[in-house]
């Protein structure tokens, strides 16, 4: 018997008004995503990837077809899918530690003030905050404040995490660490994972499947299994294997943008 | 510390400096420049023997009202214009319209519908400062990003929730510029405002005394003004500073 899938694109379209009419930016997508996955969402820049990152999150709606997260139409934003943003959306007037506790203040997953220190502490912890617990943001870099905002969402105990092009500001380095980070995270914690990126390198060390998108209108290119089993280690980026599947994501990739290049050639001719 | 007194006082100074050299330099009529110590010695006498007390407590009593009542209408209105762009596109000629009505201009009309009371003299300056403090309001609220509202809805905040732990917090440092900013207006419409009729208070005080070409005294109501205005902006800045200490840039 098939496994129920977590996250269910059925068909699904969306367009956005534009000057002259309607612009379609997603093209009868179909996609499954399954408990416990690591799925990789990538693509020429403005292919309309984060727009799908967007429907499953809640924040947009699909022109036709459904996006269905454990067999319900998404209806809006909610606590059961924590996303993470690019740009951190830390909350600058919270310290560290208050903006971990910020959704366990909330209504809709409020707890105690001892439960909420213990569930901060072991965020702090394992995103490696532990000695900024009282500073506000301005004193974070860039890397400590995606960890927050990863922390943050943890905190409230997602079923999936959403994330759109999440190291995508930070330098070499710090995106290798945080990489890293995370997925040590996702073995304690097991989560159902959609991350959208521009980095073959990242999709292939971090998934377990990849999913190439057209240029815009964006349709699904190619699906590609990614065999490495977790957890994975920082040597996995010297294996041969390694190395083909990111020449044959890369190809795909870049198949992609030259369509892309193409397209805009012709409007502007 | 001593180095920062004194890069503070040295401006002051160098103004002071400047003005004893055009009173003695000859090129102005000395009857038209009262100097420095005999404004300071008409100031003290003004403070000690005469009105000036009862002067600066009217006027800054006018002001406090004005923009008292000013700042609570302009941070609500401020804040749907900022936050609701399609009103905005409404409203906005509307605000620029009646913002650029110089207050002194409406005198005559303020008189004709609310008489010659305090309640006029505080009129106008809550016209002024609630315009002032709208157009600040809404720049501020304008560009608030919608990025802390959108992570607040995927935590699992209800709308309420988001306007109380997300837009309240945001809306703070804006509404304590807004409020430095209408202060500063007010004060500066003070002058206009005791043109009605006014007995007491700083803008009357120079009123009567340029009628009786009283220049020292002119001087020392124009420094009072300035010097109130400046305690006050102050005293919000440090306010500020406390508030809103998360804030990268501190006002």
């Amino acid at each position: 018997m098939k496994r129920p899938a977590r996250i269910c694109f059925e068909n699904v379209a969306l367009e956005f008004p534009g000057k002259d009419g309607p612009v379609k930016v997603v093209d009868n997508v179909s996609y499954e995503i399954g408990n416990g996955e690591f799925v990789s969402i990538i693509g020429p820049s403005g292919c309309g990837k984060t727009t799908m990152m967007n429907m499953v999150a809640g924040f947009l709606q699909p022109t036709s077809g459904r996006v269905l997260v454990d067999g319900e139409p998404v209806k809006g934003p909610g606590p059961d899918r924590g996303v993470i943003f690019q740009e951190y959306g830390v909350f600058p007037w919270l310290t560290v530690r208050e903006n971990i506790a910020f959704g366990l203040t909330l209504s809709a997953n409020r707890k105690a003030k001892a439960t909420r220190d213990e569930i901060c502490n072991r965020y702090m912890k394992l995103m490696g905050l532990g000695d900024f617990a009282d500073a506000y943001p301005k004193m974070l870099s860039g890397g400590m404040r995606q960890r927050l905002a990863i922390a943050r969402a943890y905190a409230v105990k997602p079923q999936f995490l959403l994330m759109d092009e999440p190291f995508g500001a930070l330098d070499a380095q710090t995106r290798a660490h945080m990489q890293d980070l995370l997925l040590q995270a996702l073995q304690t914690e097991g989560k159902t994972v959609m991350l959208i990126t521009h980095s073959v390198e990242e999709a292939v060390y971090m998934s377990s499947r990849i999913v190439v998108m057209t240029a815009r209108p964006t349709r699904i290119r190619e699906i590609i299994e990614v065999p490495f089993p977790y957890p994975r280690d920082p040597s996995l980026h010297e294996d041969p294997l390694f190395g083909q599947l990111r020449s044959r994501v890369r190809s795909l990739v870049m198949r992609e943008y030259a369509a892309q290049a193409r397209q805009t050639h012709e409007t502007t001719d | 510390m001593l180095k920062r007194a004194a890069l503070i006082l040295v401006p002051w100074l160098a103004i002071v400096g400047l003005w004893y050299a055009i009173a003695y330099s000859g090129f102005v009529n000395e009857a038209l420049i009262p100097k420095p110590h005999a404004v300071a010695t008409r100031f003290w006498e003004l403070l000690t023997q005469a009105r000036l007390p009862l002067d600066i407590w009217m006027s800054t009593q006018r002001v406090f009202l004005g923009v008292a009542a000013g700042i609570t209408l302009a941070v609500p209105v401020g804040f749907v214009l900022g936050w609701y762009r399609q009103i905005r596109t409404f409203i906005d000629p509307l605000i620029n319209f009646f913002r650029a009505l110089p207050p002194i201009a409406l005198i005559p009309l303020v008189v004709v519908y609310f008489g010659i009371g305090e309640f006029a003299k505080v009129v106008i300056l809550f016209y002024a400062s609630f315009f002032a403090g709208v157009i600040v309001m809404y720049e501020g609220i304008a560009q608030i990003s919608p990025i802390y509202v959108r992570v607040a809805k995927t935590l699992g905040a209800s709308d309420w929730e988001i306007f109380r732990k997300v837009i309240i917090p945001l809306t703070v440092p804006h509404m304590l510029t807004a409020l430095r900013v209408a202060l500063g207006v007010a004060w500066a419409t003070l002058v206009a405002s005791e043109l009605i009729a006014a007995q007491q208070g700083l803008g009357a005080l120079i009123q009567n005394a340029s009628s009786f070409f009283q220049l020292d005294i002119i001087y020392v109501g124009i420094i009072c003004i300035g010097f109130i205005a400046l305690a006050m902006d102050l005293a919000i800045r440090a306010v500020t500073r406390r508030l809103v200490s998360w804030q990268d840039r501190i006002a």
